[in-house]
């Protein structure tokens, strides 16, 4: 990876989210053996479980919800796979090597939605759904809307994830693997595609699950040769950060990335509710057998993503430490080969040497693969048995009619996403995760929560409230300073905050309030008197979908 | 029918016991999260100085070891919360269950 020029120019300290997708010109690089051979022993193992998974398949319960025999402890595993992305892996680290403290803020505010979705939804959740979460908002309320209106906010949740994931996927792999971009896109196509259509979610789960342990040893590995190297003393490792780091001191505390209480407030409630609004991260629930197990998977996930943040700040410190004063990692002009996001992959070659690197690279590979594959199948299962099963055919539509429309499903968002993903290839795609969150947080998740604990709720409240939030959420974002000045060009931002949640979260939730008590219709009296036996349903369980259904 | 052990359920004073319980320890410990997080990023945005302190004279600031615990008082509290459940709310919700009469 020596002396090569190539940049990912992320809009650091300007926008939190931009550590989520790596963005900019990249150029390919050699081809790494190494990694290439690790990678391709990940594949044909995945593979090989998708094999397995496609001869348990029979129902639909075993295609959306793995035959509801995950266990907690795996499904936590694999939420926490779902949650760590590569970009975040990737993003956080270098976030840290730029600018120290900053990143240990933007970890937190990942991390702190996790209990609320704990206290207030997982067992809920697990009661009253079944394969999706417009299964629980459209539990009393009428299908047609809802269920629509909950596609509409999965499907843009996914496209905005799996846009930035293929985009990232593609010069990830250019720079690791040194395949050329197309290839890279199209190869993760067909492999999310092969995992989804053949394996459903229970290939989905082992591919997370099998992941999400490589990343965490991998990241273990790297935290512990780093505090190895500094005698296990953090004081010392940072002493030398802030006598390395340009920015000496300034490392240890707040910076740039948050400047005004009320853009503080507005992230602080994407991050948590939007956290509780994504369609993959929902779904994953409906794996376990019962409430019970949904609890425990959270406490897991929680743990393992809180210690990988944890890990992250630590390997951040510990590439300023290790890279700062080694040419090997730097370009002409005094810049880290292939920008920040690379920190922990240099740091990686730094305690490891060739061989760990390459292992490395092939982690951040088969992150990428696997945070895509649960992106396909939550869209794919909106599309199925949202729209096809619940919508167009009524619910009168066979399992195995289903399942044929999931894959067709699977298949046509596998070709969206190479298409875009080689569309994008230029584009400045910082603001697609923050888009992902603030339509989550805006669109899905007031519905989902009101729904399980506001007997007021109506269809027309959801529905209107629902689709306005999405909207806002979208309108600001593209006339907020990110799009509309940054990616458009123009002079100044008709919306001054970069993180529009605070307000279209509140507009959303206004919304429904206001259009469910103002529904004086037979339905909405209807929908209010079934509310009981739901609440009742939600905290028991009786009447539940077990594992064994369908 | 779901319907006729649903409304056995309402019935059974055990069950609005576990509500309450359940709500109130949910409650709980969503306040500390909420207030414990939102503090924290009051503190950035109105006194990044003071997060900035050095703890003990070193380089190692006040705000490294409460962004730390903030991480692990967020998996302390889930632990919490699942400790208590399991003891408590999922007995007294099998003692519900086993109440219906069938």
């Amino acid at each position: 990876m020596k002396a090569a020029l190539f940049t990912i120019s992320i809009l650091f300290g300007s926008n939190v989210w931009a550590v989520d997708s790596l963005s900019g010109a990249v150029e390919q690089q050699a081809l790494n053996i190494p990694a290439v051979v690790m990678f391709l022993i990940f594949v044909t193992a995945t593979l090989g479980i998708t094999y397995w998974a496609s001869k348990r398949m029979r129902s639909t319960s075993d295609y959306y919800a793995a035959g509801g025999g995950i266990t907690g402890f795996q499904n936590g595993l694999a939420i926490a796979g779902d949650y760590m992305s590569a970009a975040s892996f990737l993003g956080i680290s270098g976030l840290v090597y730029l600018s120290g403290y900053d990143g240990l803020i933007y970890s937190i505010g990942f991390l702190i939605g996790w209990p609320l979705i704990l206290f207030l939804v997982a067992e809920r959740l697990r009661n009253l759904g079944r394969y999706t979460f417009a299964d629980v908002v459209s539990y009393r309320l009428e299908q047609l809307p809802i269920r629509t209106l909950s596609a509409f906010g999965t499907l843009a949740v996914v496209a905005l994830y799996l846009i930035a994931q293929m985009v990232g996927a593609g010069k990830l792999i250019q720079l690791l693997f040194g395949l050329p971009y197309h290839y890279a896109v199209v190869m993760v196509g067909v492999l999310m595609v092969m995992y989804v259509m053949f394996g459903g979610m229970l290939a989905t789960t082992w591919v997370q699950i099998i992941k999400a342990v490589l990343l965490l040893l991998g990241a273990s590995f790297i935290a512990f040769m780093v505090l190895k190297h500094v005698d296990f003393d953090l004081n010392t490792l940072f002493e030398q950060a802030v006598s390395v780091h340009p920015k000496g001191l300034d490392i240890m505390a707040p910076g740039g990335l948050i400047s005004d209480p009320v853009s503080a407030i507005s992230l602080g409630v994407a991050l948590i509710f939007g956290t509780a609004g994504l369609p993959h991260i929902l779904m994953r629930f409906f794996t376990v057998s019962n409430a019970k197990q949904a609890r425990r998977s959270v406490f897991f996930a929680t743990g393992f993503i809180g210690y990988f943040y944890i890990l992250t700040f630590v390997i951040g410190f510990g590439a300023i430490v290790l890279l700062s004063n080694n040419p090997e990692f730097f370009d002409g002009n005094g810049l880290l080969l292939g920008g920040n996001n690379m920190a922990a992959i240099h740091l990686s070659k730094a305690v490891g040497g060739d061989f760990f690197l390459g292992f490395i690279s092939a982690v951040a590979f088969a992150t990428i693969l696997a945070v895509v594959s649960g992106l396909t199948l939550a869209g794919a299962s909106a599309i199925s048995h949202d729209l096809y099963a619940s919508v167009i055919k009524k619910g009168n539509s066979s399992a195995k009619q289903e399942i044929r429309v999931s894959k067709i499903a699977t298949v046509i968002l596998g070709l969206v996403a190479i298409f875009l993903g080689i569309l994008f290839e230029d584009q400045n795609i910082a603001f697609m995760v923050g888009l992902a969150f603030a339509i989550a947080a805006s669109a899905n998740f007031p519905t989902l929560i009101l729904s399980m604990y506001w007997q007021g709720l109506t269809t027309r409240g959801a529905f209107i409230g629902g689709f306005t939030g999405l909207l806002t959420a979208a309108v600001l974002v593209i006339v907020g300073p990110i799009v509309w000045v940054d990616i458009l060009g123009n002079e100044e931002a008709l919306f001054p905050y970069k993180y529009p949640a605070l307000f279209s979260v509140s507009i959303a939730f206004l919304c429904i309030w206001f259009f469910s008590i103002t529904d004086r219709s037979k339905r909405a009296e209807n929908e209010r008197k079934q509310f009981e036996h739901q609440f009742i349903r939600s905290q028991t369980g009786i009447g539940a979908h077990d594992a064994a259904d369908h | 029918m779901s319907a006729e052990r649903y409304e056995q359920v309402k019935q059974n004073p055990q069950f609005h016991q576990l509500v309450k319980q359940r709500s109130r320890w949910a409650w709980s410990l969503a306040s500390i999260i909420l207030i414990m997080y939102f503090s924290f990023i009051l503190l950035i945005a109105f006194s990044p100085a003071w997060l900035g302190q050095s703890l003990s004279g070193g380089v190692i600031t006040i705000g490294i070891p409460i962004g730390v615990l903030i991480i692990l008082v967020a998996i302390i509290l889930t632990g919490i919360y699942v400790y208590k459940a399991n003891k408590d709310f999922d007995r007294i919700n099998q003692e519900i269950i086993s109440e219906i009469k069938q």
